[in-house]
């Protein structure tokens, strides 16, 4: 067996420590050791986009990296995006889209997103639809997702946010 | 937060989506009980092969490993996963059992299984597993196993599950005299359902209670707590399901799978909760795949293009077993293939084959996806022999409102009464070709623009909905005024809390925040149907409207005690009980459940109710069209535009049924071009994980228009509905392969089989020269 590590993971604004084999993958630790299960692991080959997190503000896949990787590194995860339960901004539009069926996808769907409009504020629509093509979605065939995206894009600029 | 009432037809925001968008809500990976350890399972890695021996003795000593065991090392006679649906003659020798003990017969077959702290530990030591293989030849086509060559179960003496002969009139007669015949073999690709939250199980087994309770169901809850409760020789009720939020479902998840015998055996061994979670890998090789049919299509016609019978032989790829699914794929493809069509005679071989790959069941729209691809291939072959236009010719054909309704015959061994209910199958054509504007289209077929060929393709279908036994509503007012609703029916994340809420709200007249859904588990009601087949909105939601009947008459009963009077002065409305005699007064709801409290500490304020359609089905029809834009260079397609009328009765949340519609079609979108299990010579899988097994992303998106329409409510049940969980997709592969071979048509390309590859279509295309 691997020895183990002892990590403090800032995660969401909050210091958890943990110990960690070597191997233990970035969304495992979140979901079995900090109890953040809000990520949810597809395929944990990388390529459903279900395990995204926010890492110093770029969509990554938990799921590809190792839980000792993410020392010193601030992350971003579903759990994250709201304020108490109030819903984001982009949450709350992908609620009046009807932009979520089963759900299981949607965190990864959202801390996608995030990262991106962070990056491109006033996204086109074929710009958003290639951001998130790296996540898999089964129930609603990607419309509504990409509406919810878009209306967040506007409603932040008329926001002046 | 919501609209107001009425809800019923009002696009109300899902009551799922605050736990869901946050993080919050609860899989069953999510789910972590004291003291429970994982299992992980030893898959066969052959496609046939003899088991010599088996030694876990290295997996055992493995530290953190707590148990490993084998089909040897259970003491108890291991069950046959038992038929739920089309449980036709013959399928019973070719059962699965949950593991595998003298042979395997497909690739992810149960061999052994590790239970250990955690699943790291668990996959090391399945590593350590050694097993004595004599790999057979495999059996991986449906020809190779008619020929029978190779037998996959020896005492079955065959690889014919079962084969029967279906039809109505005389159709040998009809092509005997027809002025037109044509014969064609279309193929459908093996894949599946393939939600994005894999399997997953946590098994509670206390022998000494005894209890067994099993999280992570759902489904069809009561049937699989009755079969599970029988293999572990177990009273019923010492069987809980309990179903957790669920990551999609669409047919495959939640029927009895050899998992489900697995995980309890092992908590019972252990003494412990076990938790199984499959990973994709599992997913695509243990999850049941569907589609897989061979369909040799033959119709007769008259010179000006009226059908007047067709033949066929169904060939069904089943997979190494029969699982619960029985013969619903191939059957049902069999039965819908005539479709919404007058077709006076028809004749249709079904034969279910046993191969050496992963058994098969339902996925969204079995047997519909499937059969609505061959006829409709085969009827735009026919316009175009016969010189007709494609729309015409199936104007000319469909059944007409005075046909209906039509008992359609026994065109599945023992359906003896299915019965297409009244609709107006041409109006929903007509709203297509006025939408999609196809009289501009009909002589643009094959346009080439900036370098891509253009093509507009149009399919019908009609679509069954809500067969199965009845549902069951409660719903309970608690002394706050808050409602619950309890029901047998599940949710794999279409959004049944909301609609359920939605007729709940409407029937007791009062607001929609204050009620709560439960579903599915096994301890919530006494019994219950389940969800499959497009039915919780029509049985669910009906049992929920009954209750709610049911529960009106009994507030009238309690305020007619409250106030010591006669119930005939009393009227409900508004969430509460009115006097006639006196404006001022009212019991609201609350008041009511305080009262009867008072009356004693069972008294509830409450109702129960089944719904049962007695085997009357709704049937949902319409018509998709596609435009494709081709490029002949490299045989890639490009779907630029998809419009599709479906008639659902009525909708119940349109903004859910939009999302059903384009979340089916964008699937079936999948199944048209990429989903693809495929299998080499020796039973491989090779598609076997994300990497290769394709599913639409969000850049494969044509502009979508989706119409639900209204015109033709149910008959047999008050508030009109059909199911529409399933005509988004049943026809998409259709609509798609003609549009691709109008697009072709100067190069007289057929599109016989699926998926549609480039590679495939750039051979076709080829072969022709281009």
């Amino acid at each position: 067996m691997t020895a183990d590590h002892r990590l403090t993971l800032n995660v969401n604004g909050t210091a958890y420590d943990c110990e960690v084999e070597s191997r233990m993958t970035l969304a495992d630790c979140l979901r079995e050791k900090l109890d953040l299960t809000g990520t949810h692991l597809g395929c944990e080959h990388g390529v459903c986009g279900a395990c995204t997190v926010i890492i110093d503000g770029a969509a990554v896949r938990s799921c590809l990296m190792f839980a000792v990787q993410a020392q010193g590194v601030k992350i971003t995860t579903v759990e994250g995006l709201s304020d108490g339960d109030t819903l984001s901004d982009l949450q709350q539009a992908f609620h009046d889209n009807f932009a979520l069926q089963c759900g299981f996808c949607t965190p990864g769907f959202l801390t996608t997103a995030e990262a991106y409009l962070a990056e491109n504020p006033s996204p086109t629509r074929a710009q958003v639809q290639s951001a998130i093509s790296g996540n898999i979605c089964r129930c609603t065939g990607y419309v509504p997702i990409i509406d919810a995206i878009l209306d967040t894009a506007k409603q932040r600029q008329e926001g002046g946010k | 937060m919501t609209t107001s009432p009425p809800y019923i037809g009002s696009s109300v925001k899902r009551l799922e989506d605050q736990r869901l968008l946050t993080g919050t809500g609860r899989y069953i990976d999510d789910v972590k009980l004291p003291d429970m350890a994982v299992m992980a399972i030893y898959r066969s890695p052959y496609a046939h092969a003899r088991i010599n021996g088996i030694d876990l003795s290295a997996a055992r000593a493995v530290p953190g490993v707590i148990d490993a065991f084998c089909a040897a090392d259970i003491d108890m006679d291991l069950p046959a996963i038992p038929l739920r649906l089309a449980p036709f003659e013959g399928f019973e020798r070719f059962l699965q059992r949950p593991i595998a003990r003298d042979k395997v017969r497909f690739v992810g077959e149960p061999v052994a299984v590790v239970i250990a702290s955690d699943r790291y530990i668990a996959e090391d030591a399945l590593d350590l597993i050694e097993v004595d293989f004599d790999p057979l030849p495999a059996v991986t086509s449906v020809d190779q196993a008619a020929s029978g060559e190779t037998l996959i179960h020896e005492d079955a003496g065959e690889n014919m599950g079962t084969r029967y002969t279906v039809g109505r009139g005389d159709a040998d007669d009809a092509f005997a005299g027809a002025a037109y015949t044509r014969r064609e073999r279309f193929t459908t690709n093996r894949h599946g359902a393939v939600p994005m939250e894999t399997r997953g199980l946590i098994a509670e087994f206390y022998p000494d209670k005894p209890l067994l309770r099993l999280h992570g169901a759902t489904k069809v809850n009561f049937f699989n707590r009755r079969h599970l409760a029988a293999a572990f020789d177990l009273p019923e009720d010492a069987v809980e399901l309990m179903e957790t939020d669920v990551g999609g479902g669409f047919g495959a998840r939640g029927e009895l799978y050899p998992e489900d015998y697995l995980v309890p055996i092992a908590s019972r061994r252990v003494r412990r909760p076990v938790k199984w979670i499959e990973d994709r890998r599992e997913n695509l090789t243990a999850t049941n795949h569907s589609r897989d049919i061979v369909c040799d299509l033959e119709i007769a016609a008259t010179a000006d293009g009226r059908i007047l019978g067709m033949r066929a032989t169904v060939q069904g790829d089943m997979g190494a077993y029969i699982r619960t699914n029985g013969g619903v794929v191939a059957s049902k493809a069999g039965q819908f293939l005539p479709g919404p069509y007058r077709v006076p005679s028809f004749s249709c071989d079904v034969q279910f084959l046993i191969t050496n790959k992963t058994p098969v069941g339902t996925f969204r729209g079995p047997g519909r996806f499937e059969a609505n691809f061959c006829r409709e291939r085969l009827l735009d072959m026919m316009a175009a022999d016969l010189d007709i236009d494609p729309a015409e010719l199936r104007l000319r054909n469909l059944m007409q409102p005075a046909d209906l309704p039509f008992r359609i015959g026994e065109l599945v061994p023992g359906d003896v009464n299915a019965t297409f209910d009244r609709g107006n199958y041409p109006s929903a054509l007509n709203r297509l070709l006025d939408e999609v504007g196809y009289a501009g289209w009909k002589d643009r077929q094959g346009e080439i623009v900036d370098g891509r060929a253009y093509g507009l393709g149009i399919a019908c279908f009609i679509e069954s909905s809500a067969a199965g036994p009845p549902e069951t509503a409660r719903i309970a007012v608690s002394p706050d005024g808050s409602i619950e609703i309890r029901t047998g029916a599940s949710s794999v994340g279409q959004g049944t809390e909301t609609g359920l809420a939605q007729i709940c709200a409407d029937y007791l007249e009062t607001g929609i925040e204050r009620i709560a859904v439960l579903h599915g588990s096994t301890t919530l009601v006494p019994t219950g149907g389940g969800t499959f087949h497009s039915r919780n909105t029509v049985m669910a939601g009906n049992a929920v409207r009954m209750a709610a009947e049911t529960l009106r008459a009994r507030c009238i009963e309690l305020a007619a005690l409250r106030w010591n009077t006669e119930a005939s002065g009393l009227d409900y409305r508004n969430g509460a009980v009115h006097r006639g005699d006196d404006p001022t007064v009212s019991l609201s709801l609350a008041d009511l459940a305080v009262f009867a409290r008072s009356r004693g500490t069972e008294e509830t304020l409450a109702a129960d109710a089944a719904f049962d359609n007695e085997g009357k089905l709704s049937y949902s029809y319409g018509a998709h069209a596609a435009l494709v834009a081709v490029d002949v260079a490299t045989g890639v397609v490009e779907v630029e535009k998809y419009v599709l009328t479906e008639e659902i009765g009525r909708a119940l949340n349109p903004a859910m049924v939009q999302g059903q519609a384009v979340g089916g079609l964008v699937q079936g979108l999948g199944g048209t071009f990429l989903d693809h299990m495929v299998y080499d010579e020796d039973g491989q899988l090779l598609t076997g994980s994300f990497a290769d097994y394709l599913l639409p992303t969000s850049t494969d998106l044509p502009d979508i228009t989706a119409i639900a329409l209204e015109e033709s409510p149910s008959e047999f049940n008050p508030m009109g509905f059909k199911g529409a969980g399933e005509g988004g997709i049943v026809a998409v592969a259709a609509a798609v392969g003609n549009a691709v071979v109008h697009a072709l048509n100067a190069h007289g390309v057929q599109i016989n089989d699926l998926p549609i590859t480039p590679d495939r279509l750039r051979a076709a295309l080829r072969a022709t020269g281009a």
